[in-house]
């Protein structure tokens, strides 16, 4: 596909191809091994150049799928996932699924085409400024204005993607780019003098949470997503044991510390357990880890960790202090100022606090009950896809009721096995995810858990999933219901159930098997446990439909405005 | 209060988008920008005049340093400033008051820069107190039309404008 020039282009390896070509071989020299997309016209050229290209193209049914599954390929490896869509409806069709990684801060690069630049602001056919639309959303975005500058833009969105504080970044190809000519040539560096994340956290600041965590009685780990970014995991383990400091995780943090620990709390926050949220309440010292604070997390903020001086390690500085007040902040990569903490703080020995939480833990367990009629309680489905797949499996979860159980009956003792729309909260997110994981990861058991309402926003996958056989198991927790919009009408809207049931639900198995993924209908816990059997010995996709008790509600729970004392619930039913 | 932020920037087009974003995500209106190129052309500077909440302005000044194209953000309305900004002034003017506009316009050290049989159109270069000073002043005539430029700001003395954009960083 390339024309040599003279010696001293080749000694450069200078090539002259088309802006397409340019933008396949960028993706090459950065190592793309998948892109997710969706053709159209203004990517023509683009999809001809991927035609015979070394790099896997997975082509979605919608081009939010494509999105999502570059985030769950992200989420389950560290690398930034890929997406590719054309102009105008293909590109806002992204924009969900860019914002969901954004406000996670998963690595992903979007690439959209455009219109020509001639026609660009003119409300051309299949025109959208997409630049200005993801502004918001992404970490930063480019609109390529020449095809010479295309190698330097992509090398340069995949390390803003991937490094400081990782998130999203787009690119926008106007048309003309991809069919002129260029002499294509790599940069060997990214010189970007505006942007210059700090990894090295202070060390006098260090040697101040040291001394803190040695001057504690009471001190706790709030452990967030930074901690699974910066591949922490190992250090925050060491430095838990070493001080004997109970961890609790937010929904992003789960797996950055192993969830059958013995010093693991759970989570906290809304639907957090007793021990991590009373923990918070009664700590003196609170070492946020990676963790931003957020309302779902800290409930009433004044009311938040109210006796606790606060040590905040993060790689982005706008985070400190942006919510609650910091006593000791320090700004670094987690694992770069954990490694040197861990040098420099003094072991501790278990003492009254730790028996305490631990009481707490042995006392206010996880609980629900189960009915007399049988029927399967959708938590009891979370344990036994737990025990199933030896708590090893990758799973990727929708959002709302079934998201807080995957959280609070899914142990999971690995990073980057846990994927879950945190921030936006965005329904349909969890299927495509767990393609784009398991398209990374062909080796790892990959499970989606949708809600009945979650998994029908992005139902078409299934396509995708068939098309290229792609070893995905779908467990539905199908309560007929938009459960967490079910559980807040009767607990605050006088059950009132407005537009709340999803009754007639679609026929989930015939839905899979019109797509050709063979799938099954299970009542009880013994039929649950020979589908999961099933599943696990299917080499392509499979569908389980769990039908679970209707009415089950996630507990305990902290009513919306309320402070983490203020916690419902915590024996698994509201208490008369 | 009232902040003066000054703000180094790439000539990229959509930094300013970039940048005014950052403030209207939080609801916060900017009450003047003067943006120019700076000694170097590829560089231009953005002078902002929000007023707010202390705290809230440091997480937007923060997240504005994160911008890719940011290179310096100050936020200096601490700091020993030289503060400017020009206005051009229509006031309605005929024969029988345009003397008495002439004094305030000499007193101010402003500039006539167009005369007609009813107006003239007087220029003012100061600091925002002897703008609203004049403006004050000339109001009674009849001020047919206004314009300011919005405030552009220098740090007094010999040391750089700008404290480095990644000091907060390093804290």
């Amino acid at each position: 596909m390339a024309i040599r020039l003279n010696k001293d282009d080749e000694r450069r390896k200078i090539k002259r191809m088309t802006g397409a070509q340019a933008f396949v071989q960028a993706l090459i020299d950065t190592d793309v091994d998948t892109v997710f997309g969706y053709p159209g016209g203004a990517v023509l050229s683009i999809y001809d150049a991927l035609y015979d290209a070394p790099i896997r193209h997975i082509l979605v049914r919608h081009e939010q799928g494509a999105a999502h599954a570059a985030d769950g390929y992200a989420r389950a490896t560290g690398r930034p996932g890929v997406c590719l869509a054309t102009s105008g409806p293909g590109a806002t069709n992204l924009v969900t699924g860019i914002a969901t990684a954004y406000m996670d801060s998963i690595p992903m690069v979007a690439f959209t085409g455009n219109v020509a630049q001639g026609l660009l602001g003119t409300d051309a056919f299949q025109e959208a400024d997409i630049t200005g639309i993801t502004l918001p959303v992404t970490k930063h975005n480019y609109l390529v204005r020449s095809a010479k500058d295309l190698p330097k833009v992509i090398r340069e969105a995949f390390h803003i993607a991937s490094t400081g504080r990782p998130g999203p970044v787009l690119v926008d190809l106007p048309k003309d780019i991809s069919i002129a000519q260029v002499d294509y040539e790599y940069p060997e560096t990214v010189d970007l003098p505006g942007y210059k994340p700090t990894y090295k956290g202070h060390i006098r600041q260090i040697l101040e949470a040291a001394y803190a965590i040695s001057a504690a009685e009471k001190p706790l780990l709030y452990v967030g997503g930074g901690a699974v970014a910066s591949g922490a995991h190992e250090l925050l383990a060491q430095l838990a044991e070493k001080t004997n400091i109970p961890v609790t995780t937010t929904l992003m943090g789960l797996g950055a510390f192993p969830g059958t620990h013995r010093l693991f709390l759970g989570m906290l926050g809304m639907h957090g357990t007793v021990a991590a949220n009373w923990a918070v309440c009664e700590c003196d010292l609170l070492i946020a880890v990676g963790a931003r604070f957020d309302d779902r997390v800290t409930g009433k903020l004044d009311q938040f960790a109210p006796n606790a001086k606060v040590i905040h390690i993060d790689i982005d500085p706008a985070e400190i202090g942006k919510n609650v007040p910091v006593d000791i902040p320090i700004v670094g990569d987690v694992a770069a100022v954990l490694e040197v903490l861990l040098e420099k703080v003094s072991p501790k020995s278990a003492n009254a606090w730790l028996t305490q939480v631990e009481q707490w833990k042995q006392e206010y367990p996880l609980a629900y009950d189960k009915p007399e009629t049988g029927e399967l309680m959708p938590q009891e489905a979370i344990e036994t896809l737990y025990k199933k797949t030896a708590g090893k499996a990758v799973v990727a979860g929708d959002v709302w009721q079934h998201q807080m159980w995957i959280a609070q009956y899914y142990k999971f003792d690995n990073p980057r096995h846990h994927l879950s729309s945190g921030g936006l909260g965005t329904m349909g997110y969890g299927f495509p995810a767990a393609i784009g994981a398991a398209v990374a990861k062909p080796d790892a058991e990959v499970w989606a858990v949708c809600g009945d309402g979650s998994f029908q926003m992005n139902a078409q996958e299934l396509s995708t999933a068939a098309t290229y056989d792609i070893p995905v198991k779908i467990m539905i927790i199908n309560n007929s219901y938009l459960g967490m919009v079910r559980q807040w009408q009767e607990l605050f809207f006088r059950q009132r159930y407005s537009n709340s049931h999803l009754m007639p639900n679609p026929d989930f198995v015939k839905l899979a098997e019109a797509h050709g993924v063979p799938g099954v209908t299970v009542k009880n816990r013994a039929q649950l446990e020979e589908a999961v059997h099933t599943a696990q010995n299917t080499s392509g996709p499979y569908l389980i439909d769990v039908h679970v008790v209707p009415e089950a509600n996630v507990f305990p729970m902290v009513p919306a405005g309320g402070a983490l004392s203020d916690m419902v619930g915590i024996r698994g039913r509201l208490e008369s | 209060m009232k902040h003066t932020i000054s703000i180094q920037v790439y000539n990229h087009s959509g930094v300013l988008a970039r940048v005014a974003g950052l403030f209207s995500r939080r609801g916060y209106n900017i009450e003047s920008i003067a943006v120019g190129v700076t000694e170097d052309p590829d560089i231009s500077r953005m002078t902002i005049v929000v007023e707010g909440d202390e705290h809230i302005v440091e997480q937007i000044t923060k997240n504005v340093h994160k911008l890719i194209d940011v290179l310096k953000v100050s936020d200096i309305s601490q700091e020993d400033t030289v503060d400017r900004e020009l206005a051009l002034i229509k006031v309605a003017a005929d024969t029988s008051n345009r003397s008495d506009i002439l004094q305030i316009v000499d007193i101010f050290r402003a500039h006539i820069v167009d005369v007609s049989e009813k107006s003239v159109v007087v220029e003012i270069v100061g600091d925002e107190q002897k703008l609203e000073a004049i403006i004050q002043l000339l109001r009674p005539y009849g001020i047919k039309e206004l314009t300011r430029t919005g405030k552009i700001s220098m740090v007094r003395g010999s040391k750089p404008q700008s404290i480095p954009s990644r000091r907060i960083a390093s804290a």
